[in-house]
């Protein structure tokens, strides 16, 4: 039997705004518990909220980006539940008349492929408080600077059909959200949360089969395995004669497996109504047109536009495209440098493999984007070789400052002089009578081959800082004149 | 619409009210009599009529993104019932 | 001092007949003397009424215009106050000092005005009887046997016992013209918006407003200036040029419509309360109005629509009292849920409880099309039934309430007939529009109301009509026993 699995996603995304959705409370992260829970967050009697004007700002921003429909008369509804994470009992949020309607995106998949996404809504509410299970006389702990957030939870249609697809439509609402500057989409922060329901069902099977919500995916990584691991959970269940039951599981990173919540399990019955306290908000198209003005170039321009400015593969812009603080480190380079393929490599794959190796992030990077094309300059000038540049930027992240400077210091300046060089391919010759023999004796088609090794020994000798062309062509006229 | 005690039961669930069982009889029967009062509604003709959920058609004015707040934790939680390293305290959450 | 109306003790404290210490601490004896008959205060705020009463003669002697400088009113406690407890009637707010004033606190603050304390009610405003308080059933004044009226009640009780000159209340379905009626004052309920919402602890956000309970119409509208104001901080608040509502009280009535709706005279009022209304209409003609028979036909699906949807709101609107952050909690909760059904189990009372059942049903998975949705499909036919009576009249007039005030016990084991207590004052507070209650006779011994509803934001002449009306009578002169 060949099954087919069927996914969407709910990603709720923190706005960075200062103040919370319907409160002045700061929102800053990490404050001391409950500083930043004023008496609207914390549902006073007595108290109302008022809506913020950034957070409906984001949320415009966003649809737009998602090619999507914005509501221009959005409504916060309450939906009901008791939690201790939730003073008011009930959460505001929007239900029938979300500020983002339908809309579609793109994602890239591995092999090159694109495939369209459908974006079903994406609605604004407030984030629920934390709470904290460690021990206070056998108590739970709640800390409510996190409630009245403003979010963003984006729901997708189930248009995924593997891990895969799903992670890489994450990783597109991750890249649009960063680049629009609407969240940090710090998911370890859990500025970025991720839902996903997961169903399985035949090959050609026109109907969805029954889907499961996996909470508490709180990383790129875990997104894929809790899928593939529900997935396999299911498909085991159903052959083994059984049956999936619609439920919401926790995804258990630490044993890799999803498990029944069974507290959420009681039928809930959230009584979702128009929110009293609130009003409809109106948007008008000046708004939302003033908002389209103003929107940065999203990643799938910025690729277009980097595919054709500076002739670079669809795959390489793509990858430097993914977020907006490489991309934009990648142009200031190859503008710097004016050489955008060796800017691209460079930052590619030395700055890539050394920010992965380090865990580091660009923004703590020590290696600016104006040092590395200083870098490239020096290659391309003759300064240096590619090879030394290597050890120029291992310096460079080592915090040893520009690369000038390290040229300089460690004397690491490519031999030029003609006679310097002379005299190096002269003592080569003299110590290796043997292979300039061999190299005589040898086919015209063998000799550039054997003509390495000289050059291997030549740049031994010279540490590496003999111009190769240099050497080269000192090295085919003298072993010409033997 | 009538309810009975088994409604109550649920209703006092979803609503998070303790209800003893010797109330729940008493509380159907003066639940069903609102309801039959409300009941009447049914009879109204509202085919076409957008339901209103606000006595005005205002419209919601938004706040400027300004935090406008201060720290009041001491004072909020003066009146709290149970509190532990500015953390308000519950009986285990259990996930 | 005590029989004096607002405008005469701005007199008096103007001309230093006496100072607002004098009138403070006369109202606080009597308060101490009488108010263990009507149990209109659950607080009585002495101490901080006299440094206010204080600061307002310093103010005076200062030259000090605001009009309501130094004299003492009362809240009703649903109003948060800062450091002084707001308990809304019940014992779930037992011990809840709020950290902040509600807007029309600090407004009363502001011009100047003294707090007498915080007056007794309807357990979060919900009944029309002040039965349902925590704090214990509130007297009326003119019968000592009868209910106040409700939720308002011990606002009203104080006003009508001399015990305040004035006292501010809330209307979610007639909470200030209901006891208005029955205590022979005058009760202002604002166009909804008029006045702030916040720090007035919520029952139906969008039904509540709040208003006064005063002896006189020219009372009402100094009230309503140092009351109304634009707030940001309430979202349903509306920004409306501010107006002096004094400024058209003596303005005629020649020309003025006043539409009679023939639903208000049907089944269910009683005769005489009937004969008193009619007769108030004869006093309008009398001054030059002109009446017409208008039909407000959705009027007795109010009730039912107001059943559903200030339920609806309050089960949502008391979800927040959970034991918490602050409020009543259990002892020993063994579990959440515990600590959560203990909680509100013990912190509310019957009447609360029914509601927030009856709220919890219309909303849940399969009610809610044929409840709240209805409901609120009914709520724009009332609306649109206004709408179209003001395109004719200027305002409209009725029974406040369909019958003098009853005895205690009479309808509190039959929540329907309470609630139909509320039948003309409900579709007003659906709509949104200003509604006010004028006394217009007596039935054996007990007042009676008369109900003008306005256009929306018409207050200026709702208190015109009423102003005129008491000019020419003086039912709203007339004292309950043993007060004087």
């Amino acid at each position: 039997m060949e099954w087919e699995t069927v996914i969407g996603l709910e990603i709720h995304v923190q706005l960075s705004t200062q103040s919370k959705i319907f409160s002045g409370a700061s929102t800053a992260f990490g404050a001391a518990p409950n500083s930043q829970a004023c008496a609207i967050d914390l549902a006073m009697p007595g108290t109302l909220p008022v809506a913020n004007e950034q957070a409906f700002r984001y949320a415009v921003m966003f649809g737009l980006a998602m090619n999507a429909e914005i509501g221009k008369r959005s409504v916060f509804e309450r939906k009901n539940y008791f939690y201790p994470d939730l003073p008011k009992g009930y959460q505001t949020t929007q239900l029938e008349e979300p500020i983002v309607g339908p809309g579609v995106i793109d994602i890239e998949l591995e092999n090159g492929e694109t495939k369209s996404i459908r974006l079903h809504h994406a609605h604004l509410e407030e984030d629920a408080g934390k709470s904290l299970h460690e021990d206070y006389q056998g108590m739970s702990g709640i800390d409510l600077n996190r409630a009245g957030t403003p979010l963003i939870e984006i729901v997708s249609e189930p248009d995924m059909r593997s891990a895969e697809e799903a992670v890489a439509y994450l990783k597109k609402i991750h890249s649009i959200i960063t680049y629009l500057g609407i969240s940090d989409g710090e998911m370890s922060q859990g500025s970025m949360r991720c839902d996903a329901n997961v169903s399985v069902r035949l090959k050609g099977e026109e109907e969805y089969g029954t889907r499961c919500e996996i909470k508490n995916i709180n990383s790129f990584k875990f997104v894929e395995k809790a899928i593939n691991v529900e997935v396999e959970r299911q498909i085991d269940l159903i052959e083994d004669g059984g049956k999936v039951v619609q439920e919401t599981r926790l995804y258990d990173a630490d044993k890799n497996e999803t498990r029944s919540m069974r507290s959420k399990e009681v039928a809930n019955d959230y009584r979702y109504f128009p929110c009293p306290d609130l009003l409809p908000v109106i948007l008008d198209d000046d708004y939302i047109a003033e908002i389209k003005s103003t929107l940065p170039e999203l990643p799938d321009a910025k690729r277009d536009r980097f595919v054709r400015d500076y002739n670079l593969s669809s795959y390489d812009a793509t990858v430097l495209t993914a977020e907006r603080a490489t991309a934009d480190f990648f142009e200031t380079v190859a503008k710097t440098s004016g050489e955008p393929k060796l800017a691209a490599n460079w930052v590619m794959v030395d700055l890539a493999a050394y920010l992965n190796k380090s865990e580091q992030k660009l923004s703590s990077c020590p290696v600016s984007a104006e040092h590395l094309a200083q870098l490239i300059t020096r290659i391309k000038d003759g300064t240096i070789s590619g090879k030394i540049a290597k050890q120029v930027f291992e310096a460079m992240t080592a915090g040893e400052g520009e690369p000038d400077s390290i040229i300089e210091k460690r004397g690491l300046k490519q031999v030029s002089d003609t006679g310097a060089i002379e005299k190096m391919v002269d003592e080569v010759i003299a110590n290796n009578q043997a292979q300039v023999d061999n190299y005589k004796n040898a086919d015209e088609q063998k000799r550039p081959k054997m003509l390495g090794f000289f050059v291997g020994q030549i740049m031994k000798a010279s540490k590496g800082q003999a111009n190769p062309q240099a050497v080269n062509e000192i090295l085919l006229k003298k072993l010409n004149e033997q | 619409m009538a309810v009975n005690q088994s409604d109550i039961e649920k209703l006092a669930e979803l609503a998070k009210l303790e209800i003893s069982t010797e109330a729940a009889g008493a509380t159907a029967d003066s639940i069903s009599q609102v309801l039959e009062l409300v009941d009447q509604l049914q009879a109204a003709d509202t085919s076409g009529v957008a339901p209103m959920a606000h006595p005005l058609d205002a419209v919601q004015r938004l706040r400027a993104d300004q935090v406008t707040e201060t720290d009041q934790r001491d004072t909020l939680q003066a009146m709290a019932p149970a509190t532990e390293d500015g953390l308000y305290l519950v009986p285990r959450v259990i996930e | 001092m005590h029989t004096k109306t607002i405008a005469q003790l701005i007199e008096g404290l103007r001309s230093k007949e006496f100072s607002s210490v004098e009138l403070t601490r006369h109202y606080l004896q009597r308060i101490k003397e009488r108010d263990g008959t009507y149990n209109s205060y659950i607080t009585v705020t002495e101490e901080a009424a006299l440094a206010q009463a204080e600061a307002a003669d310093q103010r005076l002697a200062a030259g000090d215009d605001s009009p309501l400088c130094g004299v003492p009113i009362a809240h009703k406690d649903i109003f948060c106050t800062t450091g002084i407890r707001t308990s809304c009637g019940s014992k779930m707010l037992d011990n809840f000092i709020a950290p902040y004033d509600a807007t029309i606190v600090e407004n009363y603050q502001k011009a100047g005005a003294v707090m007498l304390g915080k007056t007794n009610m309807d357990e979060f405003a919900m009944g029309s009887s002040n039965e349902t308080s925590y704090y214990g059933p509130v007297k009326n004044p003119w019968n000592t046997n009868c209910v106040p009226g409700g939720s308002s009640g011990g606002s009203a009780a104080a006003v009508a016992a001399l015990l305040a000159p004035a006292a501010t209340a809330s209307d979610t379905g007639g909470s200030i013209r209901q006891p208005a009626a029955l205590c022979n004052l005058t009760g202002l309920k604002p166009t909804y918006g008029r006045v702030s919402r916040w720090g007035m602890i919520a029952f139906a956000s969008s039904l509540d407003q709040a208003g006064t309970l005063t002896r006189t119409a020219e009372d009402s509208a100094i009230m309503l200036n140092a009351m109304a104001s634009f707030d940001a901080k309430d979202s349903t608040c509306v920004d409306q040029p501010l107006e002096d509502y004094t400024a058209g009280l003596s303005n005629s009535l020649q020309g003025l419509t006043i539409g009679i709706p023939e639903e208000y005279f049907g089944e269910g009022l009683n005769p005489q309360t009937a004969e008193r209304v009619q007769a108030a209409i004869k006093v309008y003609e009398s001054l030059g109005a002109t009446t017409k028979s208008i039909s407000l036909p959705h009027t007795h699906l109010a009730v039912p629509a107001y059943y559903v949807i200030a339920p609806a709101e309050c089960s949502a609107n008391l979800s927040r009292f959970d034991g918490v952050r602050y409020g009543h909690r259990c002892d020993d909760p063994k579990d959440l849920a515990d600590l959560y059904k203990r909680s509100r189990g013990e912190g509310f009372g019957d009447e609360v409880k029914r509601r927030i059942l009856v709220g919890t049903y219309a909303l849940s998975a399969g009610y809610y099309d044929a409840y709240y949705n209805k409901a609120q499909q009914v709520r724009r036919l009332i609306k649109q039934d206004f709408v179209d009576a003001f395109n004719q009249v200027d305002v409209v007039l009725g029974p406040t309430s369909p019958s003098p005030a009853f005895e205690f016990g009479a309808k509190s084991d039959d929540p329907v007939a309470m609630y139909l207590e509320d039948i003309y004052t409900i579709a007003t507070n659906l709509a949104g529009l200003p509604g006010l209650s004028i006394p217009c006779g007596m039935v054996d011994n007990k007042p009676v109301g008369l109900q003008l509803i306005g256009n929306y934001f018409a207050e200026g002449k709702l208190l015109n009509v009423a102003h005129q009306f008491q000019l020419a009578t003086d039912f709203h002169q007339q004292l309950a026993p043993e007060t004087a």
